[in-house]
């Protein structure tokens, strides 16, 4: 199978996967998801790293990826990050007296 | 046989896998900040998977290392930065910024392929026609993304205003001059052109701002949501690009999921996607009954903080209704102090959580917790609805829109079938507001206008802070 036909068919199933992902969500969780989705998004790292390693001795090359990959991690880390900071708000022990 | 060749596919399926659980946990109250952690290990197991694979085929230079630890230095601090200072209220704009580096990202892969990779893209081969048409679809998608992340980030934050033109037919026709713009680069790339990314970059982010830019506050969430899924289809794109299985499919999940998400939010705001999109502000659409409704308020009864403290003293059961002016105010935390005070004097407080209140579904939420609110005063709207007629005063900060009887009511009325609040329905109602200005609706509040209805003028923190001296000075709360 050629590199295209095999991709067409992880794009396929990946996009049918996504749609049976997330069904109910309670409206809580919608700020959360997304910013969750959001990090996973920054998947592109993974493009930026590949740039970066196959540039050789491409100086422009190695700088726009670099850039690139900073753009993403800034997205996946602070994304995380962000969604942890408000998920551990809803799982936090109500303090009552 | 390359051990590589077996580990790669491996760390790939399990990051996917992880992935798609993350996603799933995601969805659940209980499971959410596991899933979020999972999410978090796959990701960086895919890094370690891409790194191991280069190294046994063939290493990783000196200088690429340097130039991977430069970008991931300086992106993963300011990161972990801007996560750890941006408060809560803000969490809107923080997810529309993040979202618009991530297109960011896609765009300059695509871009840096294009550019400076010495093969050779005009030769118009099947397979390099696939590159040049993922490159395209890269580039357009990604820069869309970002600029339309920063307007609506902008627009959030109040930097940027609707300019009034944007809300006039005019926008159609320049939105459709970009896409033309747009197409015109793209075919001139495709025929092996300079030129054309160029154009096409500065085309498809015009036309993000174009799009974003008319479309009101209330509506940004689900622009938010929908750029969101746009940034995983860039990714997908760059996938494509780059050749890596894992990136198409991690894009593509989440263009999808934040596609559903999206029409979630449309649903529980009684809009489609469509009118959000090609809309403008409601206020735009409806401009006859907007106009016509803000001359219209003839029974507006204001009243004091100390009256209101007087009502609440004598109250049972208090409901309280907080909107995005509690956030812009930030006064959460003397809304629990005010919500201490009553609980103390034997009064039952609960808060009516709108799905759409706020900026984003889920907003009001967060923003309570973070004031420590219990969790289980927090009353979804279907639960708390038919407890309104029990109740004896409902306490409506900075919210206007969700609690719009018009929705009921009207069928005119732009709002009509979008499911609100009954607070009406409760025997004295105070609503705290800066001032008589519409909604982000644009849309006169008939509630306003009932006569168990009474409005505090003010800054919510401060109207909240007056309310809190007053319940003191009354000697409720058992602090007197």
């Amino acid at each position: 199978m050629s590199f295209l036909t095999e991709a067409l068919w992880v794009l396929l199933l990946g996009s049918l996967l996504g749609l049976e992902l997330i069904g109910k969500v309670p409206p809580t969780l919608h700020t959360p998801l997304m910013s969750g989705a959001n990090a996973i998004s920054g998947i592109t790292m993974l493009a930026a790293l590949t740039l970066i390693i196959d540039a050789g001795d491409n100086i422009p090359l190695l700088v726009m990826g670099s850039i690139s990959l900073g753009f993403a991690l800034f997205n996946v880390i602070g994304g995380f990050l962000v969604t942890d900071r408000m998920l551990a708000m809803f799982s936090r022990k109500p303090l009552r007296k | 046989m390359n051990i590589s060749l077996i580990l790669k596919p491996a760390i790939e399926l399990i990051a996917v896998f992880l992935l798609a659980f993350g996603i799933k946990g995601l969805s659940k109250v209980r499971s959410a900040r596991e899933a979020n952690r999972l999410a978090a290990i796959a990701m960086s197991l895919a890094v370690v998977g891409v790194l191991v694979n280069s190294i046994a085929n063939g290493g990783i230079r000196l200088d690429a290392w340097l130039w991977i630890l430069i970008g991931s230095f300086v992106g993963g601090l300011l990161g972990i930065f801007t996560a750890q200072r941006v408060p809560m209220t803000a969490m809107p704009e923080t997810v529309a910024l993040f979202n618009g580096c991530g297109g960011m990202s896609s765009l300059l892969v695509a871009l840096g392929v294009a550019l400076f990779r010495g093969e050779n893209l005009s030769e118009l081969s099947g397979v390099e026609i696939v590159k040049l048409i993922s490159i395209v679809v890269s580039v357009f998608v990604g820069s869309i993304t970002f600029t339309g992340s920063i307007v609506a980030m902008a627009k959030l934050q109040g930097w940027l205003s609707t300019p009034p033109w944007t809300q006039s037919k005019v926008r159609h026709a320049v939105n459709i001059a970009f896409s033309i713009i747009c197409l015109i680069a793209i075919l001139e790339f495709l025929l092996g052109g300079n030129n054309g990314l160029w154009l096409l970059i500065i085309g498809s982010g015009l036309l993000g701002v174009g799009v974003t830019l008319p479309i009101g506050g209330a509506d940004m969430p689900v622009v938010i949501s929908l750029l969101n899924s746009y940034s995983g289809v860039a990714a997908a794109a760059a996938g494509f690009v780059v050749k890596s299985q894992l990136l198409i499919v991690a894009g593509a999940m989440v263009g999808a999921a934040g596609l559903i998400l999206t029409q979630v939010m449309c649903k529980g705001m009684n809009r489609s996607l469509i009118s959000v999109l090609f809309g403008g502000a409601l206020g735009a659409s409806s401009n006859v009954s907007s106009t016509n409704g803000k001359a219209e308020y003839t029974n507006i009864t204001s009243c004091s903080v100390e009256e209101c403290a007087l009502t609440l003293e004598a109250a049972e059961r208090v409901v309280i209704v907080p909107g995005y002016g509690l956030a812009v105010a930030q006064a959460q935390h003397t809304l629990r102090e005010v919500a201490k005070v009553l609980e103390n004097s034997g009064i039952e407080v609960a808060y009516a959580i709108h799905p759409v209140a706020g900026r984003m579904p889920g907003h009001m939420n967060v923003l309570l917790a973070e004031a420590d609110v219990p969790y289980e005063q927090l009353k979804e709207m279907e639960i708390i609805n038919p407890e309104f007629p029990a109740t004896d005063v409902v306490l409506i900060l900075g919210a206007n829109d969700v609690v719009n009887p018009q929705a009921k009511t009207d069928s005119t009325s732009p709002l009509y079938g979008m499911p609100v609040l009954d607070v009406q329905e409760a025997r004295t109602v105070f609503v705290v507001k800066r001032g008589m200005s519409a909604g982000y609706s644009g849309i006169k509040n008939d509630l306003f206008d009932l006569p168990n209805t009474s409005m505090l003028f003010g800054d919510a923190k401060k109207v909240l802070g007056d309310l809190l001296v007053e319940l003191k000075e009354l000697g409720i709360g058992g602090r007197g």
